[in-house]
């Protein structure tokens, strides 16, 4: 038998070796792809069905989110626009990083940490005979290691809020984790978001909120810099450079 | 050596987890649910397995310096795509196991079985020794498992067996066995068991106490 301790045996066998590994797993990401972003659209649907509070077990989700209108909005200007042809997919994530179609933060306006902010985002209203019924604004923001997304839906008055959920964060299993606590998720129904003079009141307060408070929710025991996260993501996306223009704007029937 | 001997040899009387004591994190990491356990099983017996057979197939062409790298490579490969297809087949599931499917790569188990097994036997051997390892390590995880979720949060696999009382039952749910911490407890009474069941299995003391003597200086 070879010596297979020689210089060039080592060598060889670890090209080989890393070669055709790295064959085998280019190969299934590849393959795979279809089916893994087939699930993360029916996920993010969910998710927003979710929010809203419109989820119902056992019957297809696509089905669930016929009745969901998707719309665009500019959120320089507060009103919907036609600028996303319907058809084509919209990537909110890469426009957000393009400067083409985002706008610098400044470090005072960029409570979230996101940077940079997209010109237009996709909103999902639930509408009724009576007008627009729920509204579900996709969020974001830096929590302790991690970008957290989600969802946050409003109710007609676009004040009360109907439910938030997260779908994607790197948070610590366990602390900051307990995001997706369906017990801590259940707090945030029916409290206020703006406090009488207009600002955003709603947030995450450390230790309990305060008992029969409108506008705060718990913080996590054990995940300051998640809760933390969280109320600035909260305060940047119903704020001034997010979504309170177009709030304003939907409620007065003129988006 | 007997198939049957390679196959149910670790569920009893060579557990990985209670005679070996390898892979210990990952029993205490996933069975807080029965589910999620059980895709676990299945990922690392089908990784522990292939992860065999692939180092026991090049076992002869393996330099001895770039011994460990080279299974280390193997298995990472192996995990990548188990969690590929888990990502593409079973998507909430996989959300649920988030980073575990990825920690099976530092399994010890895993490791510990390409290393002490498929490095000296054959492809066929150590293929049969990795489901057989996986089953032990099988066997282990769904009893915690059963345990915890039964009287942590009264379900079995999502279903309500024991109706909490914060549900209007009458049940008073065992925080604990929620957490990690307490199937650190369970493996010791199971190991404490199987070794009374099977006296062999305790190990020799490595040393022996002596009774304190005063040494007059």
């Amino acid at each position: 038998m070879a010596n297979n301790d020689s210089t060039s045996k080592t060598i060889t066998v670890a090209l080989l070796l890393c070669i055709v590994c790295s064959v085998v797993v280019s190969t299934a990401a590849v393959m795979l792809k279809p089916a893994q972003v087939a699930n993360k659209k029916l996920d993010f649907n969910r998710n927003i069905l979710a929010a809203a509070g419109l989820l119902e077990e056992g019957r297809s989700v696509d089905e669930q989110f016929a009745q969901i209108a998707t719309k665009w909005v500019d959120l320089n200007t507060g009103k919907f626009t036609n600028a996303i042809n319907a058809d084509s997919k919209y990537d909110q994530r890469k426009a957000s990083k393009d400067p083409a179609r985002s706008t610098e933060l400044s470090g005072k306006e960029d409570l979230a940490k996101i940077s940079r902010r997209e010109d237009i985002s996709e909103v999902y209203l639930v509408e009724g005979a009576n007008g627009v019924e729920t509204v579900i604004l996709p969020i974001k923001g830096y929590g302790l290691w991690s970008t957290l997304y989600g969802f946050l839906a409003l109710a007609s008055d676009m004040n009360t809020v109907v439910g938030m959920g997260f779908y994607e964060h790197g948070e610590t299993p366990g602390l900051g984790g307990e995001v997706d606590n369906p017990n801590w998720k259940s707090q945030w129904i029916d409290k206020k978001v703006y406090a009488a003079d207009g600002h955003v009141e709603l947030g995450v307060v450390k230790g309990k909120a305060a008992a029969g408070s409108e506008h705060h929710i718990d913080g996590l025991s054990g995940a300051t810099l998640t809760g933390r996260g969280v109320d600035n993501l909260i305060k940047f996306w119903l704020g001034e450079n997010g979504y309170a223009d177009f709030l304003a704007n939907l409620k007065k029937g003129e988006a | 050596m007997k198939v049957k001997e390679l196959l149910f040899k670790p569920i009893l009387e060579s557990n990985p987890i209670a005679l070996q004591i390898l892979g210990i994190c990952s029993a205490l990491a996933v069975t807080s649910s029965l589910n999620v356990t059980l895709v676990m099983c299945v990922a690392l017996t089908v990784v522990t397995a292939f992860a065999n057979l692939f180092v026991s197939l090049v076992r002869n062409q393996i330099p001895g310096s770039i011994r460990i790298i080279v299974q280390m490579t193997i298995i990472a490969s192996l995990v990548i795509v188990v969690d590929q297809i888990l990502k593409a087949v079973a998507y909430d599931l996989s959300k649920q196991l988030s980073v575990f499917v990825g920690l099976i790569i530092t399994n010890c188990i895993v490791m510990g079985r390409a290393e002490a097994f498929a490095m000296k036997n054959g492809p066929g051997a150590s293929f049969l020794d990795g489901i057989g390892n996986g089953l032990g390590y099988s066997a282990m995880l769904i009893a915690l498992a059963t345990i915890r979720e039964l009287l942590g949060s009264g379900t079995l696999l999502g279903f309500e067996i024991l109706p909490l009382a914060t549900d209007g039952g009458w049940y008073v749910s065992n925080g604990l066995l929620l957490l990690p911490p307490s199937a650190f407890f369970l493996i010791g009474l199971i190991i404490w068991g199987l070794r009374t069941y099977q006296p062999s299995q305790v190990e020799e003391e490595e040393f022996k106490i002596c009774p304190n003597t005063i040494k007059e200086a």
